[in-house]
């Protein structure tokens, strides 16, 4: 790979051991997918986890003197203080905790604990190169936003929020973000939550190729596009789609396909929903608790839930993950005390796949997300998945 | 009698040892970090152990998270594979791998597709991009 001076200098030290690390990774990454020079990047995201690994290389980096040239947001461990409240947190989950927020504080992360930052803090431009991890933002930030991102691991976007460079290739060319499979849908896409099945059926066709949907709605709301992007990239590592006159890169057919016919024409039916619906749930009856939230919901999402809860009273405990941004705005808009009255919650700066839920483990639950409940089976939690006002009934009888 | 066939390096090294052969691909958290033994229903491999194998399959998966961190249990643990061999990488396994310093390489020689078997024994040396049947 052709380096400039200034990479080659970051390689051999001059910018501190820690840039010296992280370039040394991306130039490896750059020979592998055959880059032939690495470009800036203007904005990041890192998909903290909290976990081993994640701990273990933010604290490396750390102790390389390395501080973040362009500073990520970050994805959510969870919010120590308010479990504290309502659970306990074991000694060696809150040391973790501690120790994962003082590290990526020091690399200078911009510390918004949010996995949705596409939605209100972290929003590029059409075109704009980047380098986001974190399985729905990846999505989002190519097909929504037609700016550009490769999908990267949690590390790999570390290193390139401390260079400030990613190596060019992947979804950053040009000719990679072309359309290769036409999607015909013709189930009928009515709200939200069949954007989260459709997600999950398509890949099981697709083997990672890049989807171009037509016969959907033509004005999806965000968490449509949120909730598609989320689900094609967990069941199948698909990190960009087009939809025909609604996404930035797909005005006409003919232009998402880059003028060249469709690799292999596949249609989703009503049928295809359905049976990926029953594959993924967990069987109903008596539930424990609601979990939404995953990814973290928008403030209209949050309004819908308090909508429905508005005067009632829930027989299960209900919590809402969103980032500290969107709580903020729920409580000024009065949504939180309506939740609250209703005996749901609201909980930032939290992901479900942390181990602040150790008190529903080996418990059945209600969510509208399939993702919530592909990662959770290593907690031994089990979900029922079914749209929000089902959810939200299920929560006032107990059982679904 | 030794066989040499040429592969493309990934992640850096040098390893001799047993492979394993996945006809699927492989996400590291679904494998168990105290046995080194795939947890996966359904998978080619589930029940079987990874420790200290080189291991053939074609891809990663799993979110940018989960991949890493599954690798990281098992470097700790001992119980990982010595090496990878793979036909599609893709970055998240890439930057695990370079960063967890386990040797990999890809677009090896179709020919050693037909030939390698479990149980083989064979000398990876990712630097100068080649595989030996020994």
């Amino acid at each position: 790979m052709k380096l400039t001076q200034e990479e080659q200098e970051m390689l051999d030290g001059k910018y501190g051991e820690g840039a010296k690390i992280a370039l040394k990774i991306q130039v490896a990454l750059g020979d592998v997918f055959k880059a032939e020079r690495m470009v800036p990047v203007s904005r990041t995201h890192v998909a903290l986890s909290n976990q081993d690994a994640d701990i273990w290389f933010a604290e490396k980096m750390v102790e390389a003197g390395a501080k973040c040239r362009v500073s990520p947001t970050v994805n959510p461990g969870f919010n120590l203080e308010y479990f504290q409240c309502i659970t306990t947190i074991s000694k060696k989950d809150e040391e973790q905790i501690r120790r994962t927020r003082k590290a990526y504080k020091e690399l200078g992360a911009t510390l918004t604990f949010d996995c949705t930052p596409y939605q209100e803090k972290n929003v590029p431009r059409f075109g704009e190169i980047t380098a986001y991890s974190e399985s729905s933002a990846t999505p989002f930030i190519n097909s929504v936003y037609g700016a550009r991102t490769n999908r990267e691991s949690a590390q790999s976007a570390l290193c390139a929020a401390i260079t400030g460079r990613t190596p060019l290739y992947g979804f950053l060319l040009d000719e990679n973000r072309k359309g290769e499979v036409l999607v015909d849908v013709q189930a009928k896409i009515r709200n939200d939550f069949d954007y989260q099945l459709l997600g999950y059926a398509v890949p099981k066709k697709l083997k990672f190729k890049t989807p171009v949907f037509v016969n959907v709605p033509t004005n999806p709301s965000p968490a449509a596009l949120m909730n598609l992007g989320a689900q094609l990239n967990t069941a199948g590592n698909v990190p960009m789609y087009h939809i025909v006159g609604v996404t930035p890169e797909a005005p006409t057919l003919e232009a998402a396909f880059h003028g060249e016919e469709p690799k292999k024409i596949i249609t989703i039916t009503q049928e295809d929903l359905e049976k990926v619906h029953e594959e993924i749930t967990d069987p109903g009856g008596k539930i424990d608790f609601a979990l939404f939230g995953c990814p973290h919901f928008n403030i209209d999402q949050v309004k819908q839930v308090a909508d429905l809860v508005k005067g009632k009273q829930l027989k299960v405990k209900l919590w809402i993950m969103t980032s500290a941004l969107t709580k903020n705005l729920a409580t000024k808009m009065g949504l939180l005390e309506t939740l609250q009255a209703a005996g749901g919650d609201i909980v930032d700066d939290t992901c479900m796949d942390q181990p602040c839920w150790e008190f529903l483990y080996g418990k059945k639950g209600v969510t509208d997300s399939p993702k919530c409940a592909y990662y959770t089976k290593r907690r031994n939690m089990q979900f029922v998945i079914r749209e929000v006002d089902e959810c939200i009934e299920a929560c006032m009888r107990g059982e679904i | 009698m030794a066989e040499t066939f040429s592969c493309h390096k990934v992640s850096e090294g040098v390893i001799e040892g047993e492979v394993l052969v996945s006809t699927d691909d492989l996400c590291f958290y679904l494998v168990d970090p105290e046995t080194g033994k795939v947890i996966e229903k359904n998978h080619a491999l589930e029940g079987q152990s990874v420790a200290d194998k080189i291991l053939i399959f074609p891809s990663g998966k799993g979110s940018s998270v989960v991949q890493a961190d599954g690798m990281y249990q098992l470097k700790m643990t001992g119980k990982g594979p010595k090496a990878l061999i793979i036909r599609y990488p893709d970055t998240v396994l890439v930057a695990s791998s370079i960063i967890m310093e386990l040797p990999v390489v890809d677009k090896v020689d179709e020919a050693f597709y037909e030939k390698i078997k479990n149980g083989d024994h064979v000398l990876l040396d990712a630097d100068k991009g080649q595989v030996t049947i020994q």
